[in-house]
């Protein structure tokens, strides 16, 4: 049985996989609580689908594709900003509008460059996590390194501007600062996770562990910690069922994940469909 | 009172888009007083406390506190938003928000230190929710939803105090506790603004009263803003409301 857990990590690019893959479950389970319980997960989604024409631009450019995505995911939350606040469309039709365009002018852009150069578009909308390097593991290494300190300095403010906006603003809390903080994690997460799970995908491990953990504990530092195990067993245990089936490892990843909310779902002590049984509100 | 802290409204106007929700509206406020904000639904009463604020963009000269905009101090402001603006499922506990009141004062990555702690607890304890400092919001009633934004408004040590309509769904019981602490910060020499809807029995329990919509209607001493043509011009019709004169009602 060890033995078996072990053959897999002689291989180097299955260490440097493992390794990019718990830390995506890490920061992406901590960055996912503050979606979450702010209710922009659709957010989450539209910027993860926006990163891609940033991803093809770079890459046609030669430069660096993390940048390349970041920029696009931030232009991305501006044009939904302007769109929002300009005009009495609301903020998820303007999300709509502004991902899917974002997402055909990538997926334009991959398919034209595509032909000369050995890259596949599959691997940017389902990630290619048995292809990482070790500059990748570095690459991912450094922005988990930023998200988790950001995070842990900014805590009690982000905390009370995400409970409470107005009242953060009233006190006199850097509230433009705190939301564009908001905004660098939910982009450099997205970006760091496009190698492990892709675009499509992403949005499953920003959302599904913290809500698992939502499910069971009441505090936003444990609903952060609980998540990170969540993601961290969905990671480790996706990559071996995708080893030793052979199967796509970001969908393993995403089904483990599903799974653990399944069973929180269905057995949280206070809120498990089969545990609680007065009805909900 | 010598009239170096009051606040000083001076033609304040605020525009949504194309909505004038206030326009021209000037007044003082005492501290030592506790003042309510009435109007009907929509008179911009929620907006007037925004405004000073700075939370939302106005026209007109800045709200001064002193002999500074109030704007450049918001550390000495504590200010309660409609209950109804939070999402009571975040994930937080009594204690949580409390301590959100000492966010500001602790400043950037330090921790909270001690005397917060304490102030905390003591704020808590006055509005009679320190057994329940570690109850999940939500899982707590409107009232005691109410009293524990009270007390992180307590723990932030401030000298104004404005609240956006802290009696609605509350029970008598946290009525009472409100009004007594407000009575207490006013008598401490703070600024206190309520926003209220309820012109019954219990608007006997504050001193000064400013009656809106859209533009000033009246402001001063409750007796003399509370008059049947004041009413009239404010809620375009008769309304009831607690008479002191005679315990008559309009009908
Ligand atoms: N963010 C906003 N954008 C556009 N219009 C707004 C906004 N907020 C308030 N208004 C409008 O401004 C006017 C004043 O609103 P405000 O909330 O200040 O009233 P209020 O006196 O607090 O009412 P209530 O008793 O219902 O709380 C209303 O007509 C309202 O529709
Ligand atoms: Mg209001």
């Amino acid at each position: 049985m060890l033995n078996a857990l072990i053959e897999p990590l002689q291989y180097g690019f299955m260490q440097r996989s493992l390794i990019v893959a718990v830390i995506v479950g890490i920061i992406c389970a901590v960055v996912g609580c503050y979606l979450m319980v702010q209710r922009l997960a659709l957010l989450g989604d539209a910027i993860s689908h926006s990163v891609l024409p940033g991803l093809a631009i770079a890459f046609i450019l030669g430069a660096n594709i993390f940048i390349g995505a970041f920029i696009a995911g931030i232009l991305s939350t501006v044009c939904i900003n302007i769109i929002r606040t300009r005009s009495q469309i609301k903020e998820d039709a303007a999300m709509g509008i502004v991902f899917s365009a974002f997402f055909a002018l990538g997926i334009t852009l991959i398919t034209i460059v595509q032909k000369d150069n050995k890259i596949d578009l599959n691997h940017f909308l389902f990630g290619n996590i048995l292809g990482v390097t070790l500059g990748d593991v570095r690459d991912t290494a450094i922005i988990a390194f930023l998200v988790l300190a950001i995070v842990i300095l900014l805590y009690k403010e982000l905390l009370f501007y995400t409970f409470d906006k107005l009242g953060a603003q009233a006190v006199g809390l850097p509230v433009n600062i705190l939301d564009f903080s908001l905004m660098i994690l939910i982009g450099m997460t997205i970006v760091a996770s496009l190698k492990a799970v892709g675009v499509i995908l992403v949005l499953s491990l920003l959302i599904t562990p913290a809500a698992t953990a939502y499910l069971l504990v009441t505090r936003l530092h444990q609903m952060m910690l609980l998540g990170v195990g969540f993601g961290i067993i969905s990671s480790i245990s996706g990559m071996y069922i995708s080893y030793f089936y052979n199967l796509p490892s970001g969908p393993a990843i995403v089904l483990v994940a599903t799974s653990l909310f399944i069973l929180a779902f269905l057995f949280s002590p206070t809120q498990g469909l089969l545990t609680v049984n007065n009805q909900q509100p | 009172m010598d009239g170096t802290n009051t606040i000083a409204i001076r033609d304040l106007g605020v525009k949504y888009r194309t909505l004038e929700a206030l326009q021209g509206i000037s007044l003082d406020l005492q501290p030592g007083r506790l003042t309510a904000a009435i109007g009907p639904n929509g008179a911009g009463k929620s907006t007037l406390l925004k405004a000073m604020l700075g939370l939302i963009p106005a026209i007109g000269k800045p709200v001064m506190y002193g002999d500074r905009a109030l704007q450049e101090q918001l550390d000495r402001v504590a200010y309660v938003p409609q209950r109804t603006q939070i999402d009571w499922s975040y994930p937080a506990t009594v204690w949580d928000v409390v301590m959100m009141g000492r966010v500001k004062k602790t400043g950037l990555f330090r921790r909270f230190s001690v005397v917060s702690h304490r102030l905390a607890k003591e704020a808590l304890a006055r509005v009679g929710m320190l057994e329940l400092k570690n109850r999940p919001i939500g899982q707590l009633s409107g009232g005691q939803q109410q009293r524990v934004f009270l007390a992180r408004s307590l723990a932030q040590e401030a000298e104004v105090f404005f609240f956006d309509e802290p009696f609605v769904g509350v029970d008598r019981k946290t009525e009472a506790i409100l009004f007594t602490i407000f009575r207490e910060l006013a008598d401490a020499g703070n600024i206190v603004l309520v926003v209220n809807h309820d012109l019954g029995e219990s608007i006997t329990n504050f001193d000064d009263l400013i009656l809106l919509n859209k533009e000033l209607i009246s402001v001063g001493q409750r007796q003399t803003v509370l008059q049947e043509e004041n009413l009239y011009r404010a809620y375009g019709g008769r309304v009831n409301f607690f008479s002191e004169e005679s315990v008559s009602f309009a009908a």
